[in-house]
């Protein structure tokens, strides 16, 4: 457990002593969304029309940017190694670098998002929608992308890969998401979709862990 | 008894057969040093014996139990060094030691830590980031490990001495010596002729098309 | 109970087993093809509401439904190599990859062709073509990933797992973009449906989708044995193989 803590602690430092990287995936997810009212002409309604789906696709894209710090230095000097070769469970060690890792890459998009629904116009209760969306949805972004960057950490070039491979599969999320913030739009109740979206995101709690100490491993071959 | 032990033992990579049938046993303080030309599988044996890769035939045993069954009891009682050092460059080298301390349930202060820095010559440097040290400075703190984890049963070494000075192939060479006479295992591969004033096992892979 | 597959672990048994194989899978393949595919086109009713156009079916279907056997097949082979470490089990899966690929993409192309009569559109993002479209960048991404590794034992693994991440979410992508369509049905009521099968319909419907089983059948087990081949080619057997093809071609 100790051994845990001190994996979060060290995660949380470095991440800190990194910022200026940090800053990146923020800084993308306010230029894509600005991108669409110069796009699409700043006219509210369309703007509240595309909103939500602008929002989350832009969230995705950054969160995948942000993705690769998950493991990549780690796995360069060798520190995956060691930890393969500590008393530390690989699963327990990889949960708790994704939970590191949505804290410091994630969190900080759902913070700015506020911000993001002004500029797209969304309303109050689309906004209460979209951050209940974003708080159970983006830990799936971390957790199945965990899966992906531990397949990729090892190649050079793991970049627009990491795109294509989980794109497809963040597809359902995207959905449900979004339709969930539309329902809001109509004063309709959305608990559906959170339901949906929470047990996808409890699913993978329970197996990505093991499948990203799995990928890990055949990293190291 | 032996420590460590091998039977049967193939490891293929990049669908090249490096070596196969591999039998052999390391006792309680012998030391194993595996010769072999670049690309022989050296590095990839050694991580086999760690248990970071999986052989495609055969199975490592430490202490009569396969390693497969009892990874945890054998990680507790290894120390490995490989080719990439373990150390993250951002974190100083007394960060990256209490850090590796933690997982490997190795329980001592940080006094005793600057106490190893200043045996390995890294006065002054313990608390700036790694990344300002030189290669065989960086090299020295990863090396730290083999003077805390000393209840350890086996060390397995891949090229230690790349980078050192003189001074520091001494001081690496008394460590495992005295390792070696306290009862412990060792298995290393080295490019240069080893210093070390112990009797030696020798294995040596050939390279294989 | 599965003793009977554990000589297939080894290579050189599976290729020859390919070889027998291949005559068989490819001159049926190709046949029932030919067959039912005539049969449907030329041959079968007219349907009331749809005219001539539902033919595409006899190609739009056996190609949709086999997009998601492959997949399927290919994620079985996964799992067997994952689990037991089956070298053969991850050359079956990256032998099935392509096929599956470009089945799935003759089944867009076939699938939107019928939308053009249908909707006057080349395209419309309904749940079925939609479906498909991600499909095929599940399959587009499990063979980039295993192109990407050297190693090749490492990229089976490695597609291995993605496979089975996609396998895992295929039914839940499919009913999520099911489920997005009936949100946002849009101005085409008009959806593709199957015309309502007499068995003068059917029938060439059922051969085509064996027939082209088979024929991905056939060209599975030739990708097979090249990746064999391939994969094994410093092996002995594969050197007097070469040696024995060589001397025989020499001979005529």
């Amino acid at each position: 457990m100790a051994a845990l803590m001190a994996i979060l602690k060290r995660d949380l430092a470095l991440a800190y002593r990194q910022r200026a990287e940090l800053m990146q995936p923020m800084l993308f997810f306010i230029l894509v969304i600005s991108l669409f009212p110069l796009a699409v002409g700043p006219e509210p309604k369309t703007l509240q029309l595309i909103g939500p789906g602008v929002i989350w696709v832009a969230a995705i894209l950054s969160s995948l940017l942000g993705l690769e710090r998950l493991f990549r230095d780690d796995f360069q000097d060798g520190s995956i190694e060691q930890l393969m070769l500590s008393s530390t469970s690989l699963p327990a060690a990889a949960l708790v670098k994704v939970v590191a890792h949505w804290l410091t890459s994630i969190l900080p998009l759902i913070i700015l998002s506020p911000l993001l629904a002004l500029f797209l116009h969304l309303s109050e209760p689309m906004y209460w929608a979209l951050l209940k969306t974003l708080l159970l949805g983006t830990p799936l972004l971390s957790l199945i992308g965990g899966i992906a960057v531990g397949l990729t950490v090892g190649l050079n070039r793991g970049g627009v890969l990491l795109a294509l491979l989980l794109l497809p599969v963040f597809i359902p999320l995207l959905i449900f998401a979004t339709s969930a913030v539309e329902s809001a739009s109509m004063q309709l109740q959305y608990s559906a979709q959170l339901a949906i979206i929470g047990a996808m995101f409890l699913f993978s709690l329970a197996l990505a862990p093991f499948a990203i100490a799995y990928a890990l491993r055949v990293s190291q071959t | 008894m032996a420590v460590l032990s091998v039977t049967d033992l193939s490891v293929i990579k990049r669908d090249r057969l490096l070596f196969e049938n591999l039998n052999f046993a390391v006792e309680q303080g012998s030391l194993l040093y595996v010769k072999g030309q670049n690309g022989a599988g050296k590095t990839s044996m050694l991580r086999v014996l760690a248990g970071l890769v999986d052989a495609d035939c055969g199975d490592v045993y430490f202490s009569q139990q396969n390693i497969k069954d009892c990874r945890e009891n054998y990680h507790l009682n290894l120390v490995y060094f490989g080719h990439k050092l373990g150390i993250n460059l951002t974190l100083s080298a007394v960060e990256n030691l209490e850090y590796w301390c933690k997982q490997h349930q190795v329980a001592i202060g940080v006094d005793t830590i600057f106490d190893t820095l200043a045996q390995l010559n890294l006065v002054g440097l313990e608390e700036i980031p790694v990344a300002n040290l030189s290669a065989g400075q960086q090299r020295r703190v990863a090396l730290a490990r083999f003077w805390f984890k000393q209840d350890a049963k086996v060390w397995i070494l891949d090229e230690p001495f790349t980078a050192l000075d003189t001074q520091g192939i001494e001081l690496l060479s008394k460590q495992i010596t005295t390792f070696l006479s306290a009862g412990g295992a060792v298995v290393m591969t080295s490019h240069q002729a080893l210093q070390i004033d112990y009797p030696t096992d020798e294995l040596t892979l050939e390279y294989r098309i | 109970m599965w003793k009977w597959l554990h000589p297939y672990a080894k290579t050189e048994r599976t290729y020859h087993l390919c070889q027998r194989l291949l005559p068989w899978f490819s001159v049926l393949g190709l046949a029932v093809i030919l067959f039912a595919t005539v049969w449907g086109l030329a041959y079968a009713p007219t349907d009331y509401q749809q005219s001539e156009a539902y033919r595409i079916i006899y190609v739009h279907v056996p190609t949709a439904v086999l997009s998601k056997s492959l997949y399927s097949a290919m994620a079985v082979a996964a799992f067997i190599g994952l689990v037991w470490q089956v070298k053969t089990s991850f050359m079956a899966m990256m032998a099935l990859a392509p096929i599956g690929a470009t089945v799935t993409f003759i089944s867009l192309v076939t699938g939107a062709a019928w939308g053009k009569p249908m909707w006057g559109t080349w395209w419309e993002w309904d749940a079925r073509l939609t479906s498909q479209l991600i499909l095929m960048f599940l399959f587009l991404g499990v063979i980039s990933l295993y192109k990407a590794f050297e190693d090749k034992q490492q990229a089976g693994k490695a597609a291995g797992v993605m496979a089975i991440v996609g396998v895992i979410n295929l039914p839940i992508i499919h009913y999520s973009v099911e489920w997005w369509n009936t949100l946002h049905q849009g101005a085409t009521i008009l959806k593709l449906g199957k015309p309502s099968m007499p068995p003068e319909m059917l029938w060439p419907l059922l051969l085509s989708i064996l027939g082209w089983a088979l024929a991905s059948g056939a060209i599975f087990l030739l990708r097979m044995q090249n990746e064999i081949l391939q994969r094994e080619i410093k092996r002995p057997w594969v050197v007097a193989l070469a040696h024995k093809n060589s001397a025989l071609s020499k001979g005529k």
